[in-house]
């Protein structure tokens, strides 16, 4: 018989104030084998910890049970304590009376109730609780990040920094990011290369780091801090060791008609290319739906002209598997698709075009060589109009319900760059509400307005109407002045809503990392772990967790590092014990855990079992307790009750059901 | 007095099946509107005259007959707020209270009055359209 200690919290007044928590404690005592029960006002306070130690001595306790909030919130708390005391951390149950009780319900006889049917049904689980030992696991001391932007790349070099080897698998043929693709960073105007290209060949020169661009993470298995990961090197067409970077190649290339991703498709490139002149690893890939080689089988111009015969027709996706113990996405974002918001005109004219396509445009490596100038005709515009949340903040279906946070500072920014450059051009921004909270942000934004003269106008713009005479008709309300305003303008600017990578999907899937409704990962904790995945040993950098700029970038890319390299710097890791295992007597190996497990933890096997006499060799399911996570879906899909979980075993489930129906 | 002027304003919520806390004041409505010059309330504030209970307001406002229904502040409003759903609750009220009997299809053209405003011949095919 077990000797029970059941603990109630009060929670300050967060349990206190809609249960009766003396009652609780009282009504402890008549269930059988609690030999020890109070109630307390924090009972994760140190004083409260010394309450659980001294009963766990004093009544010579062999289990607890602790009415308090949420497991996810302390249970790793109470089960320390218990184990500084003396007792196995497994005989320790949470009854969740806060979450589950005090918070949700007002009535005070009422929640105090079902108060008692929890501690009872915990008290009846910790009666059938056994001591268990968790297992070890080793560290692969080793790094993998996915997505090579300004997130991913600082967060491989804070991990390289401490010592550890870091892989950086990157999509595109070169790092870099959205961030290469900027012109100007706010708020001191610096420039976007110049601040990111040496950290891009920092990354690359680093003895630790390892760069897999023009690649993709193919599958994931394992747990962590025993990754496997299937990289797919795809084929770049370009024998990295031998090409020089000398360009000819793309300069003779014949086929130049492909559109250019890193100018957002505002001109184009050649089949083979480096995205952009800075790129790492200066190497082309040959794009071969573009590729006149590829597919007419003539043309091998490329070839001809490169002397150092680095080009490769031949050449093979390549898949790299590799171990490792922490995993980092950082996969960014992209802007949304623009189709269904007709009303700007985006589909219909050159001259509306999104933010970061005037990014490109202010770029001196962009299209227009930094010329600002409209796409349509090349003529210099005199009016200019901004406007912002074009698919942010929307609750329709058409957008996002989210902020994407970024944009009211760098239409700012453009504004300021514009009027700075060109004087002569008026630039008009339409916006809902202006949001600037960081440091030197709202100053930024004032400047903008009070120093460069930007004619801010609260209210959203209706239509943009394209006019015969090549102009842009913007109306819009100005809801301050209750007009409506009709105005021309040269170029419009949508400030359009960001989205997370739409890869994210899949690579959250193969990580089972859980992602929300808007695609962005999920936090371990919203507040306390913003860098964690739920899922150990994924990590989060960057807008791929939520939408933010350079600067939190950088400083949450620190922190997924430290993250990362507080995993790398563990040489074992506990294993949970809470697996399952297959009773190999009930078992008749029909293969039913094998198909729900959703790690691939359960297998096969021809075993000899001596079934009351009879000797008999049979097929059993096998569980890899290194694999096992502890979900308990082969428990419930067993058809003949052979599978069981240890530390929620079927008995000790049926027993808190009974407690809470008797 | 207060409890009448709550239930018109909770009446035009429920027959526009529309939540005017929804709305983020925008503008986009007041932005695409056709007839803006036209009214005297203009449609970002139709959201806060129901929200403030002066619905009379509403009703007796020129904003009721300019709007033409076409319904672009419908389409476009990013918080489903439609503005141009909330006149026309305001405009069914009005025509529920003053008759309560419906017409059959043959008897308007002979009832077909030059002074009778267009929308509400629109808006009134709109609801009972069968």
């Amino acid at each position: 018989m077990q000797r029970i200690g059941v603990f109630v919290c009060h929670c300050g007044s967060n349990i206190a104030a809609t249960v009766d928590v003396s009652k609780v404690a009282e009504m402890a005592l008549m269930e059988p084998g609690v030999v020890h029960a109070e109630d307390y006002q924090y009972m994760c306070s140190e004083a409260g910890q010394a309450k659980i130690a001294d009963a766990i001595h004093e009544k010579k306790l062999t289990g607890i049970v602790v009415c308090s909030c949420s497991p996810r919130m302390h249970e790793a708390t109470f089960r320390k304590a218990a184990e500084r005391a003396g007792l196995n951390p497994y005989m320790v149950e949470i009854a969740n009376i806060r979450e589950h009780c005090s918070w949700i319900h007002k009535d005070m006889e009422e929640a105090t109730k079902k108060a008692v049917i929890l501690m009872r049904a915990a008290v009846a689980k910790v009666n059938l609780n056994t001591p268990l030992q968790p297992g070890e696991s080793r560290v692969t001391k080793r790094a993998l990040i996915i997505g090579g932007g300004i997130a991913g790349i600082q967060t491989a070099l804070d991990i390289a920094d401490a010592g550890y080897e870091v892989d950086i698998v990157e999509k595109t043929p070169s790092i870099g990011g959205r961030m290469s693709q900027l012109d100007k960073t706010f708020p001191t105007l610096d420039c976007s290369a110049c601040i990111l290209t040496p950290k891009m060949v920092e990354a690359s020169a680093h003895e630790k780091i390892k760069i897999y661009t023009y690649s993709e993470v193919e599958n994931v298995s394992g747990f962590v801090g025993d990754f496997t990961v299937d990289i797919r090197k795809k084929a770049r067409s370009v024998d990295m060791d031998k090409c020089t970077g000398c360009g000819v190649c793309q300069e003779k290339c014949p086929s130049k008609k492909a559109p250019s991703e890193f100018n957002r498709g505002l001109n184009n490139r050649s089949a083979i290319y480096t995205p952009f002149a800075q790129a790492i690893p200066n190497v082309p890939v040959i794009d071969r739906e573009a590729c006149i080689k590829f597919k007419t089988g003539k043309c091998g111009i490329c070839s001809k002209v490169c002397q150092a015969g680095a080009i490769d027709y031949e050449q093979k996706d390549e898949i790299i598997t590799e171990k490792y113990g922490a995993i980092v996405v950082a996969t960014g974002f992209d802007t949304i698709n623009l189709d269904k918001y007709d009303e700007y005109a985006y589909s219909q004219s050159k001259d509306v075009i999104t933010s970061l396509e005037l990014e490109r445009v202010m770029n001196a490596a962009g299209p227009t060589h930094g010329h600002l100038e409209r796409l349509s005709d090349g003529k210099a515009p005199k009016e200019m109009v901004f406007i912002q949340c074009v698919g942010s903040r929307c609750s329709d279906d058409r957008g996002k319900p989210y902020c994407s946070k970024i944009c009211c500072m760098y239409t700012a920014k453009h504004a300021m760059l514009i009027r700075d450059k060109y004087p002569d051009v008026n630039v008009t921004v339409f916006y809902i509400d202006v949001r600037t909270p960081g440091k030197n942000f709202d100053e930024f934004y004032r400047r903008a307005v009070e120093q460069y003269g930007v004619n801010y106008i609260k209210g959203q713009v209706g239509k943009v109407i394209p006019q015969p005479n090549g102009k842009l008709l913007v109306q819009g309300s100005d809801l301050l002045d209750n007009r409506q305003i009709l105005k021309e303008a040269d170029m419009v600017v949508l400030a359009t809503a960001i989205e997370p990578n739409p890869d994210v999907r899949k690579i959250a899937t193969m990580l089972t990392a859980s992602i929300d409704t808007n695609n962005f990962l999920t936090e371990a904790h919203a507040k306390l772990r913003p860098v964690e995945s739920p899922t150990a040993g994924i990590f989060l950098s960057g807008v791929c967790q939520g939408p933010k700029d350079i600067p939190e970038t950088v400083a949450q890319a620190g922190a997924a590092a430290v993250k990362a390299i507080g995993l790398l710097a563990k040489d074992k890791l506990m294993t949970n014990p809470c697996t399952a295992h297959s009773d190999e007597l009930l078992c008749n190996g029909c293969s039913t855990c094998e198909n729900v497990c959703p790690y691939g933890a359960i297998t096969y096997e021809d075993k000899e079992v001596n079934d009351h006499g009879i000797r008999e060799v049979r097929r059993l399911a096998v569980v890899n307790s290194a694999l096992c996570q502890g979900c308990g879906a082969c428990t419930v899909a067993c058809p003949s009750g052979a599978m069981d979980l240890q530390g929620f075993s079927n008995r000790q489930i049926i027993a808190e059901v009974d407690a809470i129906c008797r | 007095m207060s409890s009448n002027k709550k239930k018109q304003a909770e009446l035009i919520e429920e027959i526009s099946g529309v939540n005017p806390l929804k709305c983020m004041k925008c503008g986009k409505c007041s932005a695409t509107c056709p007839s803006y010059n036209e009214m005297d309330i203009k449609p970002h504030q139709f959201v806060s005259y129901v929200i403030n209970e002066d619905v009379e307001s509403l009703v007796n406002s020129k904003s009721l007959w300019k709007c033409l229904s076409c319904f672009a502040c419908v389409e476009r409003c990013p918080r489903d707020v439609k503005p141009g759903k909330l006149i026309d609750a305001a405009r069914q009220m009005v025509v529920r209270q003053r008759n309560n009997t419906y017409l059959s299809p043959d008897e308007i053209p002979e009832l077909l009055d030059p002074e009778l405003p267009q929308q509400l011949l629109v808006s009134a095919f709109r609801r009972y359209r069968r």
